[in-house]
């Protein structure tokens, strides 16, 4: 056990590497059969490498993005980790979080990730469960006021997103060179975005 | 002198070209392969990229040339988290020609602009050739 932001990526970093096989193989259908492995790969780092007892969210946070940045390996390397430093910086300082700090930090993912991959929506790529994911969460955050019905929300607009990204073709990334025939499958980035939204949604929840 | 470093997913590709590009110059230090990741395996890796970017700097700016994919991804965020420490830039160029052409124009003793443009202006020698040959 260590502090809570460590046993938030811990339980980000266990959902991804029990997920390898499964995100290897979506990525075989339109990819370079990779993204199961370098992402378990690189959370595994991210296990040994994040100290338990820091209780400072921005600097954990940096560390898992610098870490994964440096062990990944392929596209998600750079995406994820810039992801998680963004994520960082939105929330330097810190060492607590409340519900208000979750359109903040979704925000500097997907701004990271934008800038990074230079992608928008509807590319199939993980913006299209992240951005709809950030858009439910305020939506049923203004309705409600319940975190966790928010982050349930937020859950199943990146789970659609997912389903999404079977209906349209591929203009980025490896998976761009398929064209039409990308059609029909879905993006393993996507899906490993919506996973770690779960990941957090399921510690959140206890 | 501008600094090189030559990214690829694989340290073979990354070292070849390194041999190959320093036969046009080989009395030039400052060209740092970055390929594959610390364990050996296939893959990009920003922080290595910008440790060989900084072993590439003498004080006159690097130039980076990359290979496909998430390597120019890769190098983007190594330049990004060098902060503007000093000049680096992508060139948007063939690797092999690139490199190449790069070597000699640094060894020139070239700004970094020029290294540049030099490696850029190798796609166009690359491609034309055959195409031309094939239609005359």
């Amino acid at each position: 056990m260590g502090t809570k932001i460590y046993d938030c990526i811990s339980r980000i970093a266990e959902r991804i590497i029990d997920n390898k096989d499964y995100l290897t193989d979506l990525d075989r259908e339109i990819g370079d059969a990779d993204h199961g492995v370098n992402m378990a790969r690189g959370f595994q780092a991210v296990l040994e490498k994040v100290p338990p007892d820091n209780a400072n969210i921005g600097e954990v946070l940096k560390k898992t993005g610098m870490t994964l940045l440096s062990t990944v390996g392929g596209a998600s390397g750079p995406l994820y980790g810039t992801a998680f430093m963004e994520a960082g910086k939105a929330v330097a300082g810190k060492e607590s979080l409340d519900a208000g700090d979750v359109p903040v930090i979704l925000n500097a993912v997907i701004g990271g990730i934008q800038k990074r991959g230079k992608a928008v929506r509807g590319e199939k790529t993980m913006l299209d469960a992240l951005i709809p994911a950030l858009e439910s969460f305020t939506e049923k955050m203004t309705a409600s006021s319940d975190v966790f019905e928010a982050m349930d929300a937020a859950c199943a607009a990146a789970r659609d997103g997912v389903a999404f990204t079977r209906t349209i073709r591929a203009t980025k990334g490896r998976a761009s060179y398929l064209g039409d025939r990308s059609i029909g499958h879905q993006d393993p980035g996507a899906t490993s975005a919506t996973l770690i939204m779960e990941a957090v949604r399921d510690f959140l929840r206890g | 002198m501008v600094g090189l470093v030559i990214v690829s997913h694989s340290s073979k590709i990354a070292e070849g070209v390194c041999d190959l590009a320093l036969q046009m110059a080989s009395g030039y230090r400052q060209m740092i392969p970055a390929g594959g990741l610390k364990d050996g395996s296939l893959g990009t890796d920003p922080t290595r990229i910008l440790d060989a970017i900084r072993s590439a700097n003498d004080g006159n700016g690097v130039a980076v040339l990359v290979d496909l994919g998430s390597g120019i991804m890769s190098a983007e965020t190594a330049i990004d988290l060098l902060d503007g420490e000093f000049p680096a830039r992508i060139a948007d160029a063939p690797l092999v020609e690139g490199a190449v052409v790069a070597v000699i124009e640094a060894s020139t003793g070239a700004s970094l602009e020029e290294v540049i443009h030099a490696a850029e202006s190798a796609r166009e020698k690359k491609s034309c050739n055959p195409i031309i040959h094939f239609h005359t």
